[in-house]
């Protein structure tokens, strides 16, 4: 086990560590405490270690993360795992805004609520929140899947293109060009596979509504001024 | 009666000449605005209004053709530990693989290198090509992060993160679906064939707090190896270029609103920002203000074709210049060898400007393969480096001229204005007095 404390080191020095082929071997096991809502906590990790965060952290934490297998054990701040590649974050608490924003790939588990313009931009990457997310969620959303177990704020999925939407809970408005589509069993598969990932097994997919791109305005077309 | 005899005695309209009739009649015909590329046409104050007073009486000039003047720079001395060394003040400005054909993309990279210059990423992310023929590549981090992916980040030689652009400070970009080919919607995940839209902010930070942040990260992913620029259009530059340095910018890159770009509003182009000649002399009272003149460095572009205008630029304290739209005509863009396929895209050398198309005659701004076949990119490339040795030794003659040794020795001093709107801008002396509006006298 590598610890830190960043009490006593620098958020460079840890950072740095993780990033040294010689120490952040596959499966290795890190820990971190002492977090204190510091700042770009554990980013640019390249390698499938297993880090484990003990407190609050602040802006970005785990951002750009590829292979690594990440715990938060409590809130995050803004961007949470922000253009992961793959690995798992997994968020104990809530995350602030744009959690997973223009993430490829990986799996983002939030296990608390997410804020506002959660998965924004998303281009590959899977996430599900077990509670609720914030206003203007999936915004521009290209590819991946949002499993949201509560609700979701305004303007979900604005502007979207391919990501695909799963809401358990109330949806207080869709974004531009983003409509109620059926669930087939192909998504009922899916969205299966999903919260098995994620650890949720007490949770019925038929609860779920999905949302997507109704494509009107993948091509610009005056047709359309007043949607935007 | 003749075209001439005829126009000789009819009487334009000042307020609705020709080319403003057109517009309004395509505009009522098409119900859209217009979308091109290029930069602003229209006229505003440029470096061309200002003058060198060279070395005579009271000052001591170098021999043109023998006595050294030196043109490198350094960018990124601030933080980062692996600062970018150039050997001319001039590097390539940001054109993303998508709005370019790969070949034109390699051609930049080839130029640039023969040249011991930069060149610069774009939206779409950073191919195998260009980083193999560009020694020194900046990677781009825009708003819309299409192909942003940390091993790329970590390839780079130094990252710019993109705020804006001198053709639209405030918006975003939008390469339409017909350039769209399998390739770039694959670097963009997304569908071929539609509109892939750039938005105009970026997605997970917003104010110079977060900016800051921001900044953090990079430099934490990239073990604070790499120069971390930040790239602005030219609009409130005092300001922007104060926070750009308290975000943490190693450089900043200041395009004025002369600068290129592959598909925007005619009417953004022409009417949103300043022009480079204001705003460079903006960002360098902010830098000195803070005593950061010379430490983080300033890249100006936007209009940048000749080596007059470099030197001008770096006299006005500038650290190097960019190009695009120049680099661009240097590869054969609008070149009057293609003037019969121009015509039949209903317009005519010299005057090409639909970028955003992808019908490019010349293979540049293109993913036609057929069109892009055409290009050569290690012709395209020695004709970038030659532009490149004619810019570099133009502004050293004029150095010398003005009795530097280094390029950087160039100063306000050395300048005067021909006009009194450009000695207002500049803040140097109309040419034969000592006035300068604003600063001395009305």
């Amino acid at each position: 086990m590598n610890e830190f404390d960043l009490d006593q080191s620098k958020i460079r020095d840890f950072n740095a560590a993780l990033h040294n082929p010689s120490k952040a071997t596959d499966q290795s096991t890190w820990k971190v405490t002492n977090t204190k809502g510091r700042h770009a906590i554990a980013v640019g990790i390249n390698s499938a270690l297993n880090l484990q965060i003990d407190g609050h952290v602040g802006y970005y934490c785990a951002g750009m993360n590829q292979k690594a297998n990440v715990t938060i054990n409590g809130h995050c701040g803004a961007g949470v795992a922000e253009n992961m590649m793959s690995g798992t974050v997994t968020v104990k608490g809530n995350a602030s805004q744009y959690a997973g924003a223009t993430a490829h790939g990986g799996l983002l588990i939030i296990e608390g609520d997410a804020s506002s313009r959660c998965g924004i931009s998303m281009k590959g990457i899977d996430i599900v929140v077990k509670g609720n997310i914030g206003h203007m969620s999936a915004f521009m959303a290209q590819t991946g899947r949002l499993v949201v177990c509560g609700d979701a704020g305004d303007a979900l999925g604005d502007s979207l293109y391919e990501a695909r939407l799963y809401v358990r809970g109330k949806v207080a408005s869709l974004g531009a060009d983003c409509i109620e589509k059926p669930m087939k069993e192909e998504h009922k598969t899916e969205l299966k596979e999903l919260l098995e990932r994620a650890n949720i097994t007490d949770i019925n997919v038929e609860e779920f509504h999905r949302y997507g791109s109704a494509r009107t305005l993948y091509n610009f077309n005056i047709d359309n001024v007043g949607s935007y | 009666m003749s075209d001439e005899e005829l126009h000789s005695w009819l009487k334009a309209s000042a307020s609705f000449p020709r080319n403003v009739i057109a517009d309004i009649q395509r505009a009522a015909k098409t119900g859209l605005y217009d979308i091109r590329g290029y930069g602003a046409k229209r006229h505003v104050p440029s470096f061309d209004d200002l003058l060198f007073l060279g070395a005579s009486m009271s000052r001591y000039p170098l021999e043109g053709y023998r006595e050294k003047c030196s043109t490198n720079v350094t960018i990124g001395t601030r933080f980062a530990k692996k600062p970018i060394e150039l050997d001319i003040p001039i590097t390539i400005a940001g054109m993303s693989f998508g709005a370019l054909s790969a070949q034109a993309k390699e051609a930049l990279g080839r130029g640039a290198d023969a040249v011991g210059t930069s060149t610069t990423t774009g939206d779409g992310g950073m191919t195998p090509e260009e980083r193999e023929h560009s020694s020194k590549l900046i990677y781009q981090l825009l708003p819309s992060r299409y192909g942003m992916n940390p091993d790329d980040l970590r390839k780079a030689d130094a990252i710019e993160i993109v705020i804006g652009q001198g053709a639209k400070p405030g918006g975003g970009g939008m390469l339409l679906g017909q350039k769209i080919s399998e390739r770039v919607a694959g670097m963009r995940n997304l569908p071929q064939g539609i509109d892939q839209r750039s938005a105009c902010r970026h997605p997970d930070w917003t104010g110079p707090d977060d900016l800051e942040i921001k900044i953090l990260e990079l430099r934490e992913i990239t073990d604070w190896q790499k120069p971390i620029y930040i790239k602005i259009g030219a609009t409130r530059t005092y300001y922007d270029t104060m926070l750009a340095v308290k975000a943490g910018a190693d450089a900043i890159v200041l395009d004025g609103m002369q600068g290129g770009t592959a598909a925007t509003q005619d009417v953004f182009i022409e009417h949103v920002g300043i022009p480079i000649l204001p705003a460079v002399r903006l960002a360098v009272e902010a830098l000195t203000e803070m005593n950061m003149h010379r430490k983080v460095q300033l890249i100006v572009s936007g209009g940048i074709k000749s080596g007059a205008d470099v030197a001008k630029a770096l006299a006005l304290g500038a650290d190097a210049v960019s190009i695009g739209v120049a680099a661009l005509i240097a590869l054969g863009d609008n070149s009057p060898d293609l003037e019969e396929e121009y015509r039949k895209l209903g317009t005519s050398a010299g005057y090409y400007d639909d970028y955003q198309d992808g019908k490019d005659p010349a293979g540049i701004s293109t993913q036609n393969e057929e069109l892009a076949k055409r290009f050569d990119p290690i012709v395209g490339g020695q004709k970038l480096a030659n532009y490149l040795r004619v810019l570099t030794l133009e502004t050293q003659t004029l150095a010398r001229a003005c009795g530097k040794n280094h390029v950087h020795n160039l100063e306000p001093e050395d300048l005067v204005a021909l006009t009194p709107e450009a000695a207002a801008m500049a803040k140097v002396p109309l040419a034969g007095t000592d006035w300068i509006p604003g600063v001395n006298g009305m």
